[in-house]
Parts: structure tokens; C-alpha cells; sequence
């Protein structure tokens, strides 16, 4: 059979280093030898997808994280909605994105979590969507708070959501952190700023007057941009 | 053209959210995966049962190993993800269009695994088929694996052959491995069971190779 198209490389001056010292826990977890570039053959060019692919090995889809418990969870309440795109603005339909974060308080239900703030027992914090045929998800949850950890003598996250995304293939996997816009510690962020700039914006989600539901909820949008693949079929 | 997101650290408290029960365990029901120790109370994560899995085609295997820091230290807040081709060879995805191999409806070919304590993890799976490899290769038995969490900005990415495949000495990717790296990437069998041991270095005179593609 022909070679399978490949996935576009690593956008150059986009991506962080695996080895970010200012953010101290890249130091012990990079390799310290050269990455070998290997051609991308059909395990790279396929991965887990479609929605009955990930229902079958998660479950259903939970995007509504404020009606997962008993009561509704203390904060900000927000909608958080966008599209999954490659890098030719192609929608990817029914890929999962899955996401992460701490309550209102900036706290994780998560046994690591030491922080002094207090878990809400109606919120969890745990989140995930499959995408639509115009690649669409959306979220309902609170606005995370920002807390303490230990990468310096005071240094607090801002506020974030951890993001999860297969994409169409194991190539064009994506694991990240979206920001708020206008959040004072994003520029002293050792995490955020390992992206380089430009690209650093792309981090963060936007504000979105035209879909805040009034008496209710703010919104913010977000898309995600996966590694895309040249259309044009390589000669095998 | 629109530009490609950043890829940011999953943190160490991913765990509740993204090592779901059961995502080690490819070919059964059991929750091996999860780190439910590290579940706040009240909070625990739903998962499904997962009975169908158990009719998966092929010889099953144990795919087991620690992950060590650069320092020699266990990574025990890792999270690791497989993806591999069902017993026949062929790939759970609509670009593996090779309808003379059957696909295993039992199988697709996917799994997760949270590493313990000791920075170890273990997946329950079958040995994959050949797929095919650039120009008309044949590539050796191989999963696909990425390892993720605290301290990763990204993904680093390497993949698991097989000591008793002797398909290995004409893998065309192996090929492209100095020769005297290409061990880091064969996992050793057990010589009693069906169990191949693939511990994964960022450093040191063992550093596993990792890919990029």
C-alpha cells in the first residue's frame, strides 16, 4: 500500500522544549539525548477514534461538571465552548477531549493536593466531550482558582484548565493547559512561559460577550489547533 | 493556516481525571490503570466494565516496566499510553483500510496506564501482527508508547519490539536506531510467561530512544 500522508511537523518556535529549567520539574524529566526522527508510518497515522471508540473505553460523554453531585459547586459558573481544528481549520469530528481542573478555591480533588482551600464535595473537576461534525465541545463548570506550588520561595498558578486531546491519530496528540484572559500570573508562570513567544496567546481562551447566557453564566472561548496534514497524497 | 496550540505539562493531579479504571487492561475487565488511592474522598471516577474485551483474538501478553527519571530516581506521577495493531495486524481505524485482515471487534487497541508507587506500570494486551512500514517494508511486532505528567512539557515518545521477534533485524524503523541504542527498545521476555519487561530511561547509559515524527 502507499505511504500514509504525514502529519506536519512540530510548528517550529510554537512548542516548549522538553527541558524548560525556570519550570524546575523539566530539569530530571527530559531526555538528555537527541530525539530520532523516524518516518511516520500507519501507527503514527492512526489512533483511537470516533465517538463509539470512546465511549466504549470511558464511558459517556460528562460536559456539564456543575450537575455531577447533589449540589450545585460553589464559584463562578462558566461555559467553556470552541471547536478542535488542524492547521488547515479542518474541523476533527468526534475525537475526545477530555479536561482537568481545580474547584473555585483552587483545590483538586486529588490526594496529592495539599493546599490550604477547601475541596467542594459538589465538585469534582473532571470533564469530557466528544466532538461534533464541525468539531465543536462544550463545558459547563466554574472558573478554577489560582494556588500555590512549589516551583520557587512564592509561586502561584494562575488560573487553568488541563486539557486532553487524541486528535485523529496518535500524531497529532495534544496535552495542554488553557488560561484566562488577563490574568496577572500568567506572565510570572514558569509552566506558561515555557512556551515561546509569539505563540504564547494561543494559550489562552477569550472572552465571549455575543455567547455569555444572561442572569447565568459567562463564556469564554477556546480552539484547539492539532497538527494538521498536507492534503496532496506523497508518491510512494 | 492556523497555528498549532502549545503543549503544556499534565500536572501531578491528573490522576481523577485522566488514569481511568481499567485503561491498562485491553483484554479483560479488571481496573488495572487507575490510581484510586489518590482519589479525594467522594470523588471517585465512574467508569465502565469493560466484559466484551475478554473475546480479543490473539496471545496475551504482559507488558510491564519502571520509569526512571535522568537522575535514576522512579517516576512514580507518570502516565503512559499505548497504541497498538489487533492480533491480525491491522489497525482499529478507518486510514487501516486492509479489509484482507480482519478487524477484532473486541479490540481496539488503546490503553493507559498511571505508574505506581515504584514508577512501574503493566498492561494487559495481545501481541500485535506486522503492520506495514515505509515503501514496501514490513515493519516487526511493535506498540506504539507515550509517556506524559509532571515535569513533561511534552510528550516524549518511543515504541516497544519484541526479544523473541525475529522480524527485529529488518524493522525499517529499528534501522534508522544506532545499533548500539536499539536495545533500549526491545522489551525482554520472561522466560517462563508471556511477560516482556520494557523499563524506560530519560537518562543515563541505558537512556531510552524517543522519537519524533
Amino acid at each position: 500500500m502507499a505511504d500514509p500522508v504525514p502529519y506536519m511537523h512540530e510548528e517550529a518556535g510554537a512548542q516548549p522544549p522538553s527541558l524548560s529549567p525556570p519550570f524546575r520539574a523539566s530539569v530530571p524529566r527530559s531526555p538528555t539525548k537527541p530525539l530520532v526522527h523516524i518516518p511516520q508510518t500507519l501507527t503514527e497515522t492512526t489512533g483511537p477514534a470516533g465517538q463509539d471508540v470512546w465511549e466504549r473505553l470511558m464511558g459517556p460523554a460528562v460536559n456539564d461538571l456543575t450537575k455531577q453531585h447533589k449540589g450545585a459547586p460553589i464559584g463562578e459558573r462558566i461555559i467553556l465552548s470552541g471547536r478542535v481544528l488542524d492547521e488547515m481549520k479542518r474541523p476533527v469530528a468526534g475525537t475526545i477531549v477530555e479536561m482537568v481542573q481545580a474547584n473555585s478555591c483552587g483545590r483538586y480533588a486529588h490526594g496529592y493536593d495539599q493546599h490550604d482551600a477547601p475541596l467542594d464535595p459538589n465538585f469534582t473537576g473532571v470533564g469530557r466531550a466528544i466532538t461534533d461534525e464541525q468539531g465543536r465541545y462544550r463545558f459547563i463548570t466554574v472558573k478554577p482558582g489560582a494556588y500555590p506550588w512549589a516551583n520557587g520561595r512564592n509561586t502561584w498558578r494562575p488560573s487553568h484548565i488541563h486539557f486532553s486531546l487524541m486528535g485523529p491519530a496518535f500524531a497529532a496528540r495534544l496535552i495542554t493547559q488553557m488560561y484566562f484572559p488577563g490574568d496577572p500570573l500568567f506572565p510570572l508562570d514558569a509552566i506558561a512561559c515555557s512556551v515561546p513567544e509569539p505563540a504564547r496567546h494561543r494559550i489562552v481562551c477569550r472572552f465571549d460577550p455575543e455567547t455569555t447566557e444572561p442572569y447565568w453564566a459567562l463564556s469564554y472561548l477556546f480552539d484547539f489547533v492539532l497538527r494538521g496534514r498536507d492534503a496532496t497524497p506523497m508518491e510512494n | 493556516m492556523a497555528g498549532q496550540t502549545p503543549w503544556q505539562t499534565t500536572g501531578p493531579f491528573f490522576h481523577f481525571g485522566l488514569a481511568y479504571k481499567g485503561g491498562a487492561d485491553l483484554v479483560g475487565d479488571s481496573e488495572l490503570g487507575a490510581r484510586p488511592d489518590l482519589n479525594a474522598p467522594g470523588h471517585d471516577v465512574k467508569t465502565p466494565r469493560h466484559a466484551e474485551r475478554q473475546a480479543t483474538r490473539g496471545s496475551r501478553i504482559e507488558l510491564v516496566g519502571n520509569v526512571f527519571e535522568n537522575t535514576g530516581a522512579p517516576a512514580n506521577d507518570a502516565l503512559i499510553e499505548i497504541w497498538q495493531a489487533n492480533a491480525a495486524g491491522r489497525y482499529a481505524h478507518p486510514e487501516d483500510g486492509r479489509r484482507a485482515l480482519a478487524l477484532d471487534p473486541a479490540f481496539i487497541g488503546y490503553g493507559r496506564s498511571a505508574t505506581d508507587k515504584e514508577g512501574g506500570f503493566r498492561f494487559k494486551t495481545i501481541k500485535p501482527g506486522r503492520v506495514p512500514g515505509p515503501g514496501n517494508t514490513l515493519q516487526a511486532p511493535h506498540i506504539a508508547l507515550g509517556i506524559v505528567g509532571p515535569g513533561f512539557l511534552k510528550r516524549l515518545v518511543t515504541r516497544v519490539y519484541f526479544s523473541d521477534a525475529p522480524e527485529n533485524d529488518e524493522d525499517p524503523i529499528l534501522q534508522l536506531v544506532p545499533l548500539e541504542r536499539r536495545a533500549t527498545l526491545i522489551a525482554k521476555k520472561d522466560p517462563e510467561a508471556a511477560i516482556y519487561r520494557f523499563d524506560i530511561h530519560l537518562g543515563g547509559a541505558k537512556e531510552t530512544v524517543f522519537f519524533e515524527f
